[in-house]
């Protein structure tokens, strides 16, 4: 029931915003073609603009994941976290989830294929992915637009959110499953 | 940011040398590159379409009238940004798309948004107070149908997809509101933000230096 109605709206969010927009504007006389097309002369900017910063954060963690440190550190992990009820499968995901969204899918994807739907991990793992986001794509790309170099705090909360949502996937699905 | 970059790059290399995979390391440098191009030529079409229509939604007032509807809440967590700014508005927009799963217009949207907060911003090379606490809500990734996960779920014959969106949505609800909690604690101890342009500094020091 509430899947089906959520389904919907995604499905209805988009039309819907768009259809407003179109309408308000009409309504209020605004020339929307030449508007829009104003406005949509600044994407080709923003996007080269992001360039440098993703070329320097997609590098250093491409650089990263391919040092093979992420199982280093999952192989370190696992005795301490298996105490929890944490199968050591999910340990890379939670290590690749705020690097690249991509990747964690990958991740994600080959647990449950190999571990099959009845699998804690395969449920632990889709609950984690579900519920956190590419902490340092979004910093790149955000800050990376308008040329911000000095994060201040803004990736110590990104980071302890996902530490946050990490033990918090870990106790939900330990009293949901 | 200096650190981050240092330690990615250095570390990567010691680490890929202990595992004898330096090679793999090396050659990451160029596949890493080439992904970063194709991720922003990639966002060059879809940019442009919703930088288009948020202009659109700009002019006949629509995101004010976002702004003015949610100013309650914002006003708590913006406070530096002024009220009837279109930067709230923005970020409303992005926050529902993501909330809805349309990541692709999530992300202009967004930036569209730190463009808006970056006019109030004191210092253009350092993050606002508003751009962390923007920033935090984003990474927390608030999503109500996780809808990639689930088509993962049903290719492997997950007999019941839906029993993941109860805890998911819990799971995303605590994180988020935990990086709006920690973003307030920290934007109270953190170093202000110093002022880079010489009126703000003149303003700020009660016209004291007024020689600068």
């Amino acid at each position: 029931m509430f899947q089906k109605f959520m389904q919907i709206i995604s499905l209805w969010a988009l039309p819907a915003i768009l259809i407003l927009i179109l309408t308000m504007g009409l309504f209020k006389k605004v020339p929307l073609y030449e508007t829009f097309t104003d406005g949509a002369k600044d994407g080709f900017k923003v996007a080269i603009n992001i360039i440098p910063y993703l070329v320097a954060i997609i590098v250093g963690i491409s650089m990263f994941r391919a040092s093979g440190i992420i199982e280093m550190i999952s192989n370190f992990c696992s005795p301490v976290l298996s105490h929890f009820n944490v199968p050591a499968d999910t340990i890379p995901v939670m290590l690749v989830r705020p690097l690249s969204g991509s990747a964690a899918l990958g991740v994600f994807s080959d647990i449950a294929h190999n571990l099959g739907p009845d699998a804690y991990a395969t449920k632990l793992a889709a609950v984690m992915i579900g519920s956190s986001e590419t902490t340092f794509y979004v910093l790149a790309v955000y800050f990376g637009a308008v040329g911000i170099s000095k994060l201040r705090y803004a990736l110590i909360v990104g980071l302890l959110a996902d530490a946050i949502s990490i033990l918090a996937a870990i106790a939900v699905c330990n009293l949901m499953f | 940011m200096n650190y981050i970059f240092y330690f990615l790059i250095v570390v990567s290399i010691i680490a890929g040398a202990i595992n004898g995979r330096l090679d793999a390391v090396v050659n990451s440098i160029l596949s890493g590159a080439e992904l970063s191009v194709k991720v922003a030529f990639s966002l060059i079409g879809i940019m442009a379409f919703w930088l288009g229509m948020m202009k659109i939604a700009d002019k006949c007032g629509l995101i004010t009238i976002i702004a003015k509807l949610i100013k309650p809440i914002t006003k708590k967590l913006f406070d530096e940004v002024p009220e009837n700014s279109p930067a709230i508005g923005d970020i409303a927009m992005s926050f529902s798309a993501n909330a809805f799963g349309l990541t692709n217009a999530a992300t202009p949207i967004g930036i569209k948004a730190m463009e808006e907060l970056q006019k109030h911003n004191k210092d253009k090379n350092s993050a606002s107070n508003a751009m962390c606490m923007f920033l935090a809500m984003n990474t927390a990734g608030f999503q109500l149908i996780p809808a990639t996960v689930i088509a993962v779920l049903i290719s492997i014959g997950y007999k019941n997809p839906t029993e993941i969106i109860a805890p998911t949505l819990l799971v995303t609800s605590i994180a988020f509101l935990s990086a709006i909690i920690l973003a307030k604690i920290f934007q109270n101890f953190w170093q202000p933000q110093q002022s880079t342009s010489p009126l703000e500094k003149q303003k700020s020091d009660g016209g004291k230096n007024s020689v600068n």
